[in-house]
C-alpha cells in the first residue's frame, strides 16, 4: 500500500510540476515515468539506509537514463523530462528552512538544512554528469552501428 | 552582405535570448546559436552565454551584438518551440528570414495550460509532496488549498507589483498565516508540514540543482548567477515564514 502510495503521487507531482513548467503536452506522461522512476530509486534506497548524497546521485543518473531514453524517442530535448522529473528530489524544502532557521536564530539546525541542500545539489548534479558520459557512449555506438550498416551514408 | 550579417546575428541573438529566458543550460543555448549561424554558412562564430546577458560576434567579421536577459523563468514549451524551429532552419525548410520572424511569434503565440489548471496543479504538487515526505493524511486537504492559494497570490503580486522578490515574500506570508490558522482551528495538525507542502510549487530547488550543473560544466558566471537568484528566493520565502513566526510567537 504504501509503495503504491509513493508510485502514484511521485507520478502525480512530476506530471503536475510539468504542467506548472509548461511541458509540450505529449511529453506529460514521459516525465511522469521518469519522476516515478527517480524518485522510487531514491525512496527505496534511503528506506534500506543508503546515504542522502548516494541516493541522490544514483536517483538522479536514472532520471538521465530514463530521459536519454524518451528524449531520443519522442525527439524532443533532454531538459524537458529532467527538469520536472527531480521535483521530488531537489532540495527546496532545506533551502528554505535554512534562512527560516537562521532568521528565528537556531543557526547549528540552519547550517545542518544548509549542508543538505549543498550536499544533494551536488548529488544530483553529478548524477547528471554521469548521464552525459552514457550519453556519448550511445552516440558513439550509434554512429558506429549506422556506419557499420550504411558505410557511404553519413551518420546522423 | 552586411544586412544578412546583421540579420544572422539578431536571429542567432534572439533564439538564445528565448531559450535563455525560459531556464535552458548554457551549452544548449550556446549549441543552437553556433548551429544556425554554421547553417547560414559562417563557420567561425563566437557566442558567450551568461545567464543574465548574450555576447554573439562572426570571426569572418567586426560585426559583434548584445542581448541582455531580464527575467528568468522555466517554460520549456518554448524550448521545444526554439529547438523545432532551429531544426527546420538546418533541413532548409526554411530560410532565415522566416526564422527570424517565426522566432518572433514564440514568445505570444506559444501554448500554455489553462490558468485554473496550473492552480490545481500548483495545489497538488503542493499536496502529493507533502504525504510522500512523511505528512499525515489528515493535512492532505488543507496543504491542497494552501497550496492553490499561495500560488495564486505569488502570480496576483508579480503582475500587480512587479518587484523581484517581493512576490515570493508574500506569498509564504500568506502561505504561513493560514498554517497557523488551519492548525489553531484544528483542521489540520503539523504546522511543519502544511508549509513544507504548500511552499513546493514556489521553491527554487531546480534552479538550485540548475546552477550546481552549470558551474560543473564550466559555465562559472551562469551558475554562480543562478546561484545567487535561488538563494535570493529562498531567503524571501524563508524571511517570510519566518515573520509569521516571530508574529504568532512559538506555536509548534
Amino acid at each position: 500500500m504504501t509503495i503504491f502510495i509513493h508510485l502514484s503521487f511521485s507520478f502525480l507531482s512530476t506530471v503536475t510540476f510539468g504542467i506548472l513548467t509548461n511541458i509540450p503536452k505529449r511529453a506529460l506522461v514521459a516525465t511522469g515515468i521518469a519522476g516515478t522512476v527517480g524518485w522510487m530509486i531514491y525512496w527505496s534506497l534511503k528506506t534500506i539506509g543508503y546515504g542522502l548524497g548516494s541516493a541522490n546521485f544514483l536517483a538522479a543518473f536514472a532520471v538521465g537514463c530514463v530521459s536519454i531514453f524518451f528524449s531520443r524517442r519522442k525527439k524532443m530535448p533532454m531538459i524537458i523530462f529532467n527538469i520536472p522529473s527531480l521535483v521530488p528530489l531537489v532540495p527546496g524544502g532545506p533551502a528554505y528552512k535554512a534562512v527560516r532557521e537562521f532568521v528565528l536564530g537556531d543557526n547549528f539546525v540552519g547550517f545542518e538544512n544548509l549542508m543538505i541542500v549543498v550536499i544533494t545539489a551536488g548529488a544530483i548534479a553529478g548524477g547528471f554528469m554521469m548521464t552525459s558520459v552514457v550519453e556519448k557512449i550511445v552516440n558513439r555506438w550509434q554512429v558506429k552501428r549506422t556506419k557499420k550498416r550504411h558505410p557511404d551514408k553519413k551518420a546522423s | 552582405m552586411a544586412e544578412s550579417k546583421e540579420l544572422l546575428l539578431e536571429t542567432c541573438l534572439l533564439a538564445g535570448k528565448i531559450m535563455m529566458e525560459n531556464g535552458s543550460e548554457v551549452y544548449r543555448v550556446e549549441d543552437t546559436m553556433n548551429r544556425i549561424a554554421a547553417n547560414a554558412g559562417e563557420q567561425g562564430s563566437i557566442s558567450y552565454v551568461t545567464a543574465t546577458g548574450l555576447f554573439m560576434g562572426l570571426r569572418s567579421s567586426h560585426y559583434a551584438q548584445v542581448e541582455n536577459v531580464h527575467d528568468r523563468v522555466i517554460n520549456l514549451e518554448k524550448i521545444v518551440a526554439v529547438n523545432g524551429l532551429s531544426r527546420a532552419y538546418a533541413e532548409k525548410k526554411i530560410s532565415l528570414a522566416e526564422l527570424h520572424e517565426a522566432l518572433k511569434k514564440v514568445n505570444p503565440t506559444t501554448p500554455s495550460f489553462p490558468y485554473w489548471l496550473q492552480v490545481l496543479s500548483a495545489g497538488v504538487v503542493s499536496s502529493t509532496l507533502m504525504i510522500i515526505f512523511g505528512g499525515a493524511w489528515f493535512d492532505f486537504l488543507p496543504t491542497f488549498i494552501i497550496g492553490c492559494l499561495g500560488f495564486l497570490c505569488a502570480y496576483w503580486v508579480k503582475k500587480v507589483i512587479d518587484i523581484r522578490f517581493l512576490d515570493m515574500f508574500c506569498a509564504s506570508l500568506l502561505i504561513g498565516t493560514l498554517s497557523v490558522l488551519a492548525v489553531s482551528l484544528h483542521v489540520a495538525q503539523n504546522v511543519d508540514n502544511l508549509i513544507i507542502g504548500a511552499v513546493m510549487p514556489l521553491v527554487p530547488g531546480v534552479a538550485i540543482t540548475n546552477s550546481f550543473r552549470d558551474i560543473l560544466a564550466g559555465h562559472l558566471i551562469s551558475g554562480t548567477a543562478r546561484g545567487t537568484e535561488a538563494i535570493f528566493t529562498a531567503a524571501a520565502i524563508g524571511v517570510g515564514i519566518a515573520t509569521v513566526f516571530t508574529l504568532f510567537g512559538g506555536i509548534s
